[in-house]
């Protein structure tokens, strides 16, 4: 009620000052019905604002009760499969079959590696490993396509913050850091090298290898700065590195596909097992795995921190 | 079922696991998380292949030279391999996500999937320099 | 070196090797234009092995296995090649040639100089890693490879390097990260159950589980999980999600090779699967091709209604490529041999079609300079009369009318539901309603596009100058079209042999 008559006194109010010649009544209403009209549209978008993020609060609800209803009927459903699957650590498992008989049996003999995991990984089933090393060349690409400073990606607080890094580095604060790694820095890189060289005949290979050295080159890139990293890996040599020996693979897999799909003997002799200089091709393919693989650890650091190798 | 708890219990957990990883990815907001999530799915199926790998009893499939081997002495070899070979390509995935991740939130100011779509649809880009 | 061997054989080594060495080799080169000639004329000699290839098999109507390396099937891993593989290797090579030529002056204005060599890197190992997928025979190798795909095409989309762009290749990603985790996990259960990972040790490991009855509960999730993490990744219809914002924000030649490619790689990956692992009987049984049969059909109206409500001819095109994903799905549902190679003769079909439209797309939106909604393309096509045409013939092979490419396929589809009586109907009916409403969101666009200039317009405007490359790329790409459009049963001829030899 009460608002009604102040509605009524607001029109009387508008009467009188028509009469008054104060206004014109048309325009009057004009502004009154504007008015009314920009308030209502301006409720309705309210409303509708609020309605819609009720859908989406209520769609929020409804697809995390939906997500938890898949996961739990997905985890029910393969439990109940691992429940039927053959039973774990069984020696008559299909999985224990003629296919890993070989391997085990005459793996030695047949690639001249003792380790046989890398003889499968190496020589039997050498084509996924091929592709595998080819997953992280396009991977440290990608990263390289995202990050790699340039007229899109660029902003000054990164360059604020770098040169205090540069600053910090050069100042005699870091001078543990620094002694540790220039001490650190060559075991690292050794055992690295030991690892990948032994992959062929104790665990390791180029894989764990090439991680262990790239997490020197991590180590001293940290505590040297990027100018100083930058002397021995520049991106031109990063990519030439990086390059080369994936074109070594690629070339020495190349030539057994060919000789193999083509039924020619090939003529890499397989060595004593248990020597250094045996296995083949694998002890040279370990070498290239593991180069290929400590430039892109490094290089994913360089990319992610600096923008830049 | 009992049969999981007795025996199968390797491949349970790595289920579960993957259970947990799977929720990660289509609940969490923060985008690193969801990545995460996305990780322990991968690390999950590792772990299921490689207990498959396993025969009790037997060891590490590292040959004597000496002598010739024989399958009563070594682990299936294959599941090694092959989770080496997945787990190279995880970490691939790993990195090059995060480095969507990052170039995201330099573009954009915050890692929430949310919060990035509303202020795409509103047109604005925080940068990175801004709020420093 | 006596070769003792066919050296035809050779073929799909040589030219999955050609793709990766040009992939590594490209980031040396520096300069952007001398790494395209590089793709291009990699992408130009795998296409003409691919066709020795074809004439050889169909000449001898083979399929042949080359070992990659020196042991024999269960032990080492082998290549496989047929008529199937070898025609859809050649169309491949065709059109990645003529998308990456229709659309490099886009590529140059796009993609910063400085990077425009890596663009080419992840364009060689996207063709690489298909090209593997085409020809592999073994399911881990398969896995590897695509993966290698998920990461470039995911590069391939966000090298034009916007926010936008960003946050679509961020949910690409997810999508296909979670694809790639089911296929493995159904590999890695595949493997307990059969002990093997190459295709011919499966095939006789599943039937003798079939027919023993071990195991079956866990071989039925295994293929279920298998066409479920191939269903992700091929964007079939409730994954589709992931392919609008991905494609609006692509450069034109990157989404042609995504939807015409890429999708297309997976999907014959899974007909390989299906015929080579588990066989289709088998499928039959458990009743998948019902569920990949339903999802397709959704897949096909529902593509089409959200296409209709876009109004951003780029996502326009997306939800297309859904419904388009859905007709394939259709004919592998369908169960028959008569339904897989009518699937693969889509797959021929939208490839050379969908390619085409994304080029001539990205050409209109670029002389444009308005936008891409539906009233902004009016009157395009006077201004450049190949992209117009282009665009045209694109829509029209979509839509299905005789000649064209569309058509064909859409034509064996209806044939082969004829085949499988219980879905006859619904195949039937749903073909039509979607050639209805294809027709409805295409032929407006065209409409628009030859819309008469008025005066004022025809004045002020200024000619864009005309592009070369993207001219000569459109005119061959019709010209393909017809050909498929016209010689479609020597095709389907070549995929009856093809799917006949993978039993």
């Amino acid at each position: 009620m009460d608002n009604n008559s102040h509605d009524n006194m607001g029109k009387w109010e508008k009467f009188f000052r028509w009469v008054n010649g104060e206004d014109s009544i048309d325009s009057v209403w004009e502004k009154e019905l504007r008015s009314r009209v920009i308030g209502r549209r301006k409720q309705r978008r309210k409303s509708m604002e609020e309605n819609i993020t009720k859908i989406n609060s209520y769609g929020r609800k409804f697809y995390i009760l939906l997500s938890v209803f898949v996961t739990v009927a997905y985890i029910g459903i393969l439990l109940y499969t691992a429940s039927l699957l053959p039973e774990h650590g069984a020696p008559l498992n299909p999985a224990n079959n003629e296919v890993s008989k070989r391997y085990i049996e005459s793996g030695v003999e047949e690639t001249g590696a003792i380790n046989i995991v890398s003889a499968m990984i190496l020589d039997y089933r050498a084509f996924d490993t091929f592709g595998e090393t080819v997953v992280l060349f396009t991977s440290v690409t990608c990263v390289a396509i995202l990050l790699k400073r340039d007229k899109n990606n660029i902003c000054a607080r990164e360059d604020r913050e770098a040169a205090l890094d540069e600053a910090a580095l050069n100042s005699d604060k870091s001078a543990i850091l620094k002694f540790v790694a220039r001490l650190v820095f060559p075991i690292i890189t050794l055992y690295g090298i030991y690892v990948i060289l032994n992959g062929h005949l104790s665990p390791g290979g180029g894989f764990s290898g090439g991680t262990i050295i790239g997490a020197g080159l991590i180590l001293y890139s940290s505590a040297y700065g990027e100018h100083r990293a930058r002397q021995f890996m520049s991106g031109k040599r990063f990519t030439g590195i990086t390059a080369a020996a994936l074109l070594v693979y690629f070339v020495s897999k190349g030539y057994s596909f060919f000789t193999g799909g083509n039924h020619i003997e090939s003529v890499i002799p397989t060595g004593t097992p248990g020597k250094l200089l045996s296995g083949g091709l694998i002890l040279p393919l370990n070498i290239c795995v593991g180069v290929v693989v400590a430039c892109t650890m490094y290089g994913f650091y360089s990319y992610f921190t600096k923008g830049d190798i | 079922m009992i049969k999981l708890l007795t025996t199968n219990h390797f491949e349970a957990a790595a289920i579960i696991l993957f259970g947990i990883g799977f929720m990660n990815m289509l609940l969490q907001d923060n985008l690193i998380k969801k990545f995460i999530g996305l990780n322990i799915m991968d690390t999950a199926i590792y772990l299921y292949l490689v207990s498959y790998g396993y025969v009790a009893g037997r060891s590490a499939p590292i040959a004597d030279a000496a002598r010739a081997a024989s399958m009563e002495d070594f682990i299936n070899p294959i599941p090694s391999g092959l989770v080496l070979t997945g787990i190279v390509v995880s970490v691939s995935v790993t990195a090059f996500s995060l480095a969507l991740v990052q170039r995201l939130y330099k573009k954009y100011g915050t890692l929430s999937f949310d919060e990035v779509l509303r202020k795409l649809r509103d047109g604005e880009a925080k940068t990175y320099d801004s709020d420093s | 070196m006596i070769l003792t061997h066919n050296i035809a054989h050779n073929i799909p080594f040589i030219s999955i090797f050609i793709a990766i060495f040009a992939g590594i080799v490209t980031p040396l080169i520096s300069d952007g234009r001398k790494s395209r000639i590089f793709h291009l004329s990699a992408v130009a000699a795998v296409g003409i092995l691919s066709a020795l290839l074809l004439i050889h098999v169909n000449a001898n109507q083979e399929r042949f296995t080359f070992l990659m390396g020196h042991f024999p099937s269960p032990w080492g891993n082998e290549l496989k090649a047929g008529p199937m593989e070898a025609v859809m290797a050649v169309v491949f090579s065709v059109v990645m040639f003529l998308t990456v030529t229709g659309g490099q002056y886009m590529i140059e204005k796009d993609i910063l100089p400085e990077k425009q060599n890596l663009y080419y890197v992840m364009l060689n190992l996207l063709f690489g890693s298909m090209l593997a997928l085409i020809y592999t025979n073994d399911i881990f190798t398969g896995y590897v490879f695509i993966e290698i795909n998920t990461i470039c095409s995911c590069a391939v989309i966000m090298s034009k390097d916007s926010g936008n762009g960003i946050l679509a290749t961020i949910r690409y990603l997810i999508m296909s990260i979670l694809g790639s985790g089911l296929i493995l996990f159904s590999i890695a259960m595949l493997y307990t159950v059969t002990g093997h990972l190459l295709f011919p040790q499966l095939k006789s490991g599943v039937m003798k589980l079939v027919n023993t009855g071990y195991y079956s509960f866990p071989l039925m999730i295994t293929a279920g999980l298998f066409t479920l993490g191939i269903a992700v990744k091929s964007a079939l219809f409730p994954f589709h999600t992931m392919l609008p914002g991905a494609y609006d924000a692509a450069t034109p030649s990157s989404s042609g090779i995504l939807s015409g490619l890429v999708l297309k790689s997976y999907i014959i990956f899974l007909i390989k699967v299906y015929y080579c692992v588990f066989t289709i009987e088998y499928l039959k049984e458990i009743k998948i091709t019902n569920l990949i049969f339903f999802l397709g059909v959704c897949g096909m109206i529902f593509g089409s209604v959200m296409a209709l409500k876009e109004r951003r001819i780029r996502r326009v095109l997306a939800y297309s490529s859904v419904a388009q994903i859905g007709y394939i799905y259709m004919g592998l549902g369908l169960g028959t041999s008569v339904g897989v190679t009518a699937a693969m003769l889509h797959v021929v079909a939208h490839a050379v079609t969908k390619s085409l439209l994304f080029v001539c797309t990205g050409r209109m939106k670029d002389i444009s300079l308005a936008g891409e909604a539906d009233h902004c393309l009016k009157g395009i096509g006077h201004k450049d009369r190949i992209a117009g045409i282009g665009f045209t013939v694109g829509a029209l092979s979509i839509i299905g009318i005789p000649l064209f490419a569309g058509f064909a396929s859409k034509l064996y589809l209806a044939i082969a539901s004829f085949y499988s009586p219980v879905k006859m109907a619904v195949a039937l009916i749903m073909l039509a309603v979607s050639m209805v409403l294809n027709a409805m969101y295409f032929i407006p666009p065209v409409v628009d596009i030859w819309h008469p200039l008025t005066e004022k317009d025809a004045n002020s405007k200024i000619v864009p100058c005309v592009v070369p490359t993207f001219a000569a790329a459109v005119v061959l790409f019709i010209a393909v079209n017809f050909l498929v459009g016209t010689c479609y049963d020597r095709i389907y001829d070549i995929f009856e042999v093809g799917v006949a030899l993978m039993h």
